[in-house]
């Protein structure tokens, strides 16, 4: 492929040759709602695909992207209205399709693979049958030779022992293997075409890079793929060409290479600049904000020691079949003030109990956790609540978190301590707090229902900091949110820190986040501390095979150079 | 705690979710799997056993609340009249109930009878009561079994065919869930009866223990039950609709009605099984009014005179029989839940 | 450019501004209607002389089992009575027996669902045994036993009802608290150090028990139909008061004759049933819009 040149307007940057194209779509527009009162959501997008080419399709929550993935298969919804000036498969035009066509498309022609296969395959059957069930539909042989054919399509995705698997359900596959499951039943009638939607989003990394290994392997077959997803990074190693979605529009729509080095629109740019990862360390994500200054907010004073530390942690549950699991297993690290210790693990390592445990609302069975140097896990619930102001936390969804009758003030309040006498103090120290993270006084009378995630997300940032704590306790705060708006928290979690000399227990299940914010790390695995050290040295030259295979799984973006000197690195 | 990014972990069995199933280890696995299903139906029949125990309990001392004296009431049911008999004549009657031993006595009697199928003796017909149950049971039985299949059936069709279709459908199925649900049986039964019995002659006003008689009673008392599981069902139904995986199969290319048939309903129908055992004991009592209305065989005309006599043991009788019908119907949905849903085997 | 993401527009989010009558305008036809009926048999409980000039014990036995007419809109039962006046007249204790078994089976079903989903894991489990027991008892069996051995009166009744409906309510509220007392912000105000009492009295209590205002309202509407269909065996009120179950069980031996005698009553229960679903119904939209997700 060529380079568009700069000139050239953004839609109509990717050349393609017609003759080859397996997809055509022209100006494809998309609206919902009753006739007369409709709302279009998708203006106008236009992008085509040739066989053994994957097109990204990249956006935020709302941008469009996954309705105009969804024409394909005519799956956008019963009250969607779809037009387009051309929306070809194969040559055969996909517009005013009866419900029967679209049947044999589906399945057949178009392979559809949505995110987390625990709820995108009936978790009530065996993986098996929902492979035989694509065969089925379109009447692909009979009983035996059909399940000749599910035994090489799980073999074909990588399933080891076909036979023994497929009559399991998902919920008895380990991760990797009920994702490749439903791979295998999206592509058991070997259709031209594949779209995901949002393939490896809400699974853990190491399944991540097996999806997309699956995926990359089904374009080298001569498939065309559709990659639809909010992370630049994913898509980055197995798109040939990108769209760039917000709002309905494409924005951007040139091929990856170009794209990821010389990114056009500013939106692109920004969503590249958003990504946090090992480089963006120490770097602000989001474009500046306006916030109020520091006020009446006062620093921490200095101190020397640990202002948390936990030694030989252990936590046991008991499963719903009497056997005790420990879920936390001999866990220690401490934590300085203004430090950000970051821990990291995948589903079920143990991050969130430890979590909890810092902030004792678990007793460990083991060990003991210390507040500012003094005893806090082991003392009685009685006099811990006295220095409960001196920890807080934030959650990863915080609507949940907020009493659903409370308005903004109500809660804001409510975590003021004793210290503001009179109705008129704590009100003003509540509006102080709203500007601290970038909010204003108009937002004390909202509901959270009332407002955006992000909004939703520093009002519990204002929260966890009215009681002014050493440490917040941070259980992945910006894994529910989108780039842009988890770029925002980030910087301002940042900002508070060099302001006010907070510490931070941050936990994430993504590498990039906790290695741009941390300055230690924690590995976790199966309620094990595998690692720990500087952020660099335990994510770049990780020594644990686990923190090997974690950080070899990540996708890696290609970085444009650093915009103030383009060229120079290029040319040494 | 809510705040766990991964949250399908909550969606599955969450100890499976780590490890594959070891193919060499799997039948020692599925070994210990069954060991703890049986471990879980053993704790149901015990749980079931507790039930019984229980309300038997419950009845006996209910029963011991009785104002006045029992001989005496005895007595008076025998003659029909309203008399005092004196300590002499009222012993041979206490002699024989039991009624001169100690409570504690009279407990411990009772439960042993009822281990031994002696649910005791009607006051007024001076017969077991156990006797007089099982002449009277068979026809409440039949109409109670079909009207919770009818009622399932009925629900069924009606979520099928109008959850989620065009606006008006969908208000029409669920409007008329919410208006049947509420339906008292009496009411029902009367405008059925009146309908189509009386105005149209389409069915015998009393129709016996036949099939055709059948028809009116069982309606009555399916058509609220089905308005019931049809509310409880639908709204999981529209929930499950809305599942990814329900795109997963329609984008294979599976048509609506085999989406909601083979993957919606299986996962819409537990709640409503669950209920289904408290649903067949509710029967039986609306038996007795439907029975009533129709003028038909069966324990609801005897327990209504008996209770009228204040007949208490075989009023109790016919509470202990229901508690029992009550405790086996839930044990069957305990099993067929885990057949519909395998994860509870696990 | 500022924001990536464009925040969602505030004014769409936020309340309408209000406007005098609004909520009439708004009010959905069938709520309206339900809410009349209600309002209408509310005013039968309090002043039955004014909805109708007719005696409810007055015997006529020139008119003796007459079907609807302009005169007697819902017919006269075998003495001449007319069948509406017994109706209105018959209101105010047939809601009495509705209120009294609901508000026995809601405050059981507080007690057994608040103990059981704050007590620990002993009370618990006592409790929800022992709901399960209660589950046994259909509440018509358990009528006829406490009638065999009380006798038949309105007291039996509410007894019966109020007991037999308690354990699916209880059932409910012990749900309702377990799941806010493991809600996030039980959790964030137990975080900021806030003593477990004023938890149960700030988050658990306001929020665990806002749905019952609807069950309670569902709850009436159904308690009506349970005590009527006891009174319809004749295990109620006696004759002759105009209670709108001993009504129904008044006109049983006329059911072929005169089926106005039966269906009469009958759907007003039904009408006064369903319009409190609706009027419940709409309630709890109401909230859930409001506040909660």
């Amino acid at each position: 492929m060529t380079t568009p040149s700069v000139t050239q307007p953004a839609a109509v940057a990717v050349p393609h040759d017609p003759e080859r194209d397996l997809l055509r779509v022209e100006n494809l527009r998309v609206a919902f709602g009753e006739p007369g009162a409709e709302q279009e959501v998708v203006h106008g997008v236009s992008f085509s695909l040739a066989p053994g080419e994957c097109l990204a399709i990249v956006g935020e929550s709302g941008s469009g992207k996954s309705v105009s993935a969804r024409t394909l298969v005519g799956l956008t919804g019963g009250r969607s209205r779809v037009q387009a000036d051309r929306l070809e498969l194969d040559g055969e035009s996909l517009l005013e399709m009866s419900d029967r066509r679209w049947r044999s498309i589906r399945g057949r022609k178009v392979g559809f693979i949505l995110q987390d296969a625990l709820v995108s395959l009936d978790q009530l059957r065996p993986v098996g049958k929902e492979i035989d069930e694509a065969l089925r539909l379109h009447d692909w042989g009979g009983r035996p030779a059909r399940r000749r054919r599910v035994r090489e399509l799980l073999e074909l995705v990588g399933v080891p022992e076909p036979e023994v698997r497929a009559k399991q359900r998902p919920y008895e596959l380990s991760g990797g293997l009920r994702q490749r499951a439903l791979i295998a039943s999206a592509i058991a009638m070997d259709p031209q075409l594949i779209i995901a939607d949002e393939p490896t989003t809400a699974l853990d990394m190491t399944v991540q890079a097996q999806v997309l290994e699956q995926l990359e392997a089904a374009k080298r077959r001569g498939k065309a793929l559709i990659l639809i997803s909010h992370d630049l990074a994913v898509v980055s190693k197995l798109a040939d060409t990108v769209a760039v979605m917000a709002g309905g529009q494409i924005l951007e729509y040139a091929p990856a290479e170009r794209l990821f080095a010389r990114p056009e629109h500013a939106y692109t740019r920004a969503l590249i600049e958003a990504i946090p990862s090992a480089d963006s360390r120490g770097r602000r994500l989001s474009p500046a904000q306006r916030r109020a200054p520091l006020g009446a907010v006062e620093r921490r004073p200095e101190s020397d020691g640990p202002v948390l530390s936990a030694s030989e942690l252990v936590k046991r549950f008991r499963g719903p079949d009497g056997v005790d699991r420990t879920v936390v297993d001999d866990v220690s690290f401490s934590l300085g003030q203004g430090e950000t210790l970051g821990i990291v693990g995948e589903s079920g390592s143990g991050k969130t109990t430890t979590a909890r445990l810092a902030l004792a609302l678990l007793d460990p069975d083991g060990g003991e956790v210390s507040l500012a140097g003094e005893a806090w896990s082991g003392l009685p619930e009685r006099s811990r609540r006295q220095r409960r102001r001196e920890i807080s936390v934030i959650y990863q969804d915080p609507l949940s978190s907020f009493d659903p009758r409370w308005s903004v003030e109500q809660i804001l309040l409510d975590a003021l301590g004793e210290e503001y006498a009179g109705a008129a103090a704590k009100r003003a120290r509540a509006v102080e707090l709203l500007e601290l993270v970038g909010l204003e006084q108009e937002h004390l009378k909202r509901r959270p229902l009332q407002l955006s995630g992000g909004q939703r997300q520093r009002v519990a940032i204002a929260r966890a900091l009215a009681p002014q704590p050493q440490v917040i306790v941070c259980d992945e705060p910006v894994s529910a949110l989108d780039v842009s708006i988890q770029a925002q928290v980030l910087d301002l979690l940042a900002d508070l820190q060099k302001e006010l000399g907070v510490s931070y227990l941050f936990i994430s299940h993504d590498l990039g986040v906790i290695h741009h914010i941390s300055d230690r790390v924690l590995v976790m695995c199966d309620g094990k501390v595998v690692e720990q050290g500087s952020a660099d040295d335990v994510l770049v030259r990780p020594r644990h095979p686990y923190t090997q295979k974690l950080v070899a799984s990540l996708p890696a973006l290609e970085r444009p150079a650093p915009p103030t000197e383009p060229l120079r690195e290029v040319a040494a | 705690m809510s705040s766990v990014a991964q949250t399908p972990a909550a969606l599955g069995a969450p100890g499976l979710r780590q490890e594959p199933l070891p193919p060499a280890g799997a039948s020692a696995d599925a070994r210990a799997r069954r060991w703890r299903f049986a471990k879980r139906i053993g704790g149901r029949l015990l749980g079931a056993l507790f039930v019984l125990w229980a309300a038997a309990t419950f009845t006996f001392f209910v029963q011991t609340l009785l104002p006045g004296n029992r001989a005496q009431l005895i007595l008076n049911q025998q003659s029909s009249q309203q008399q005092t008999y004196t300590a002499a004549e009222l012993a041979p009657v206490e002699a024989k109930y039991g009624f001169d031993e100690p409570i504690m006595q009279q407990y411990l009697d009772y439960l042993g009878g009822l281990v031994h199928g002696d649910l005791g003796t009607s006051y007024q017909q001076h017969l077991p009561v156990l006797d007089i149950i099982s002449e009277q049971v068979g026809p409440t039985l039949v109409l109670t079994v079909t009207a919770l299949v009818l009622a399932w059936a009925m629900a069924l069709a009606t979520i099928l065919f109008t959850s989620r279709r065009r606006r008006l459908v969908s208000s029409a199925g669920s409007g008329w869930e919410i208006f049947s649900a509420g339906l008292p049986y009496y009411w029902l039964g009367v405008i059925l009866l009146v309908v189509f019995a009386i105005e149209l002659q389409i069915f015998p006003v009393q129709g016996g223990t036949g099939v055709v008689g059948l028809v009116l009673p069982a309606l009555t008392l399916a058509i609220p039950l089905a308005g019931f599981l049809g509310q409880v069902t639908r709204d999981e139904f529209e929930k499950v609709l809305d599942e990814p995986f329900v795109t997963s199969a329609r984008a294979r290319g599976m048509g609506d009605f085999q989406v909601r048939l083979r993957h919606v309903l299986r996962h819409a129908v537990l709640p409503a099984v669950t209920l289904s055992g408290w649903a067949l004991g509710a029967l039986i009592s609306g038996a007795v009014i439907v029975e009533t209305v129709f003028a038909r065989p069966g324990i609801g005309n005897m327990i209504v005179t008996a209770a009228t006599a204040r007949d208490v043991p075989l009023v109790s009788g016919v509470v202990m029989l229901v508690a029992f019908v009550y405790v086996v119907a839930n044990i069957l949905v305990d099993l067929a839940y885990a057949v519909i849903d395998p994860r509870l085997r696990a | 450019m500022s924001s990536l993401a464009s925040p969602p527009n505030p004014t769409a989010l936020g309340r309408q501004p209000s406007q005098p009558l609004l909520w009439l305008r708004r009010l959905r036809p069938g709520v309206a209607l339900a809410g009349a009926l209600v309002a209408f048999l509310l005013l039968a409980t309090l002043v039955p002389a004014l909805l109708t000039g007719k005696d409810p014990y007055a015997v006529d036995l020139s008119a003796t089992l007459q079907a609807p007419s302009l005169e007697h809109i819902m017919g006269t039962d075998q003495s001449g009575r007319d069948l509406y006046a017994r109706v209105i007249y018959g209101a105010r204790e047939s809601l009495l027996i509705g209120l009294g078994a609901t508000a026995l089976s809601m405050a059981l079903a507080i007690a057994l669902g608040v103990a059981a989903g704050l007590g620990n894991r002993w009370v618990d489990g006592i409790v929800s045994r022992g709901l399960e027991v209660m589950f046994a008892f259909p509440v018509l069996l358990l009528a006829l036993l406490f009638v065999a051995v009380f006798g038949p009166s309105a007291a039996t009744e509410i007894l019966a009802v109020g007991i037999g409906t308690a354990p699916g309510y209880a059932r409910m509220v012990r749900g309702q608290v377990l799941a806010v007392r493991d809600s996030g912000y039980v959790e964030a105000a137990r975080a900021l150090g806030h003593p477990y009492g004023s938890i149960v009295r700030r988050h658990i209590f306001p929020n665990a028990m806002r749905p019952l205002v609807v069950m309670f309202t569902l709850g009436v509407g159904q308690s009506i139909v349970w005590a009527s269909g006891i009174a319809f065996l004749g295990l109620g009120v006696p004759p002759p008061a105009p209670e709108w179950g001993a009504l129904l069980n008044a006109g049983r031996p006329y059911v072929t004759q005169a089926w106005w005698l039966e269906v009469m009553p009958g759907l007003v229960i039904v009408l006064f049933s369903l319009s409190l679903t609706t009027l419940g119904r709409h309630i709890q939209q109401r909230l859930e819009g409001g506040i909660s997700r």
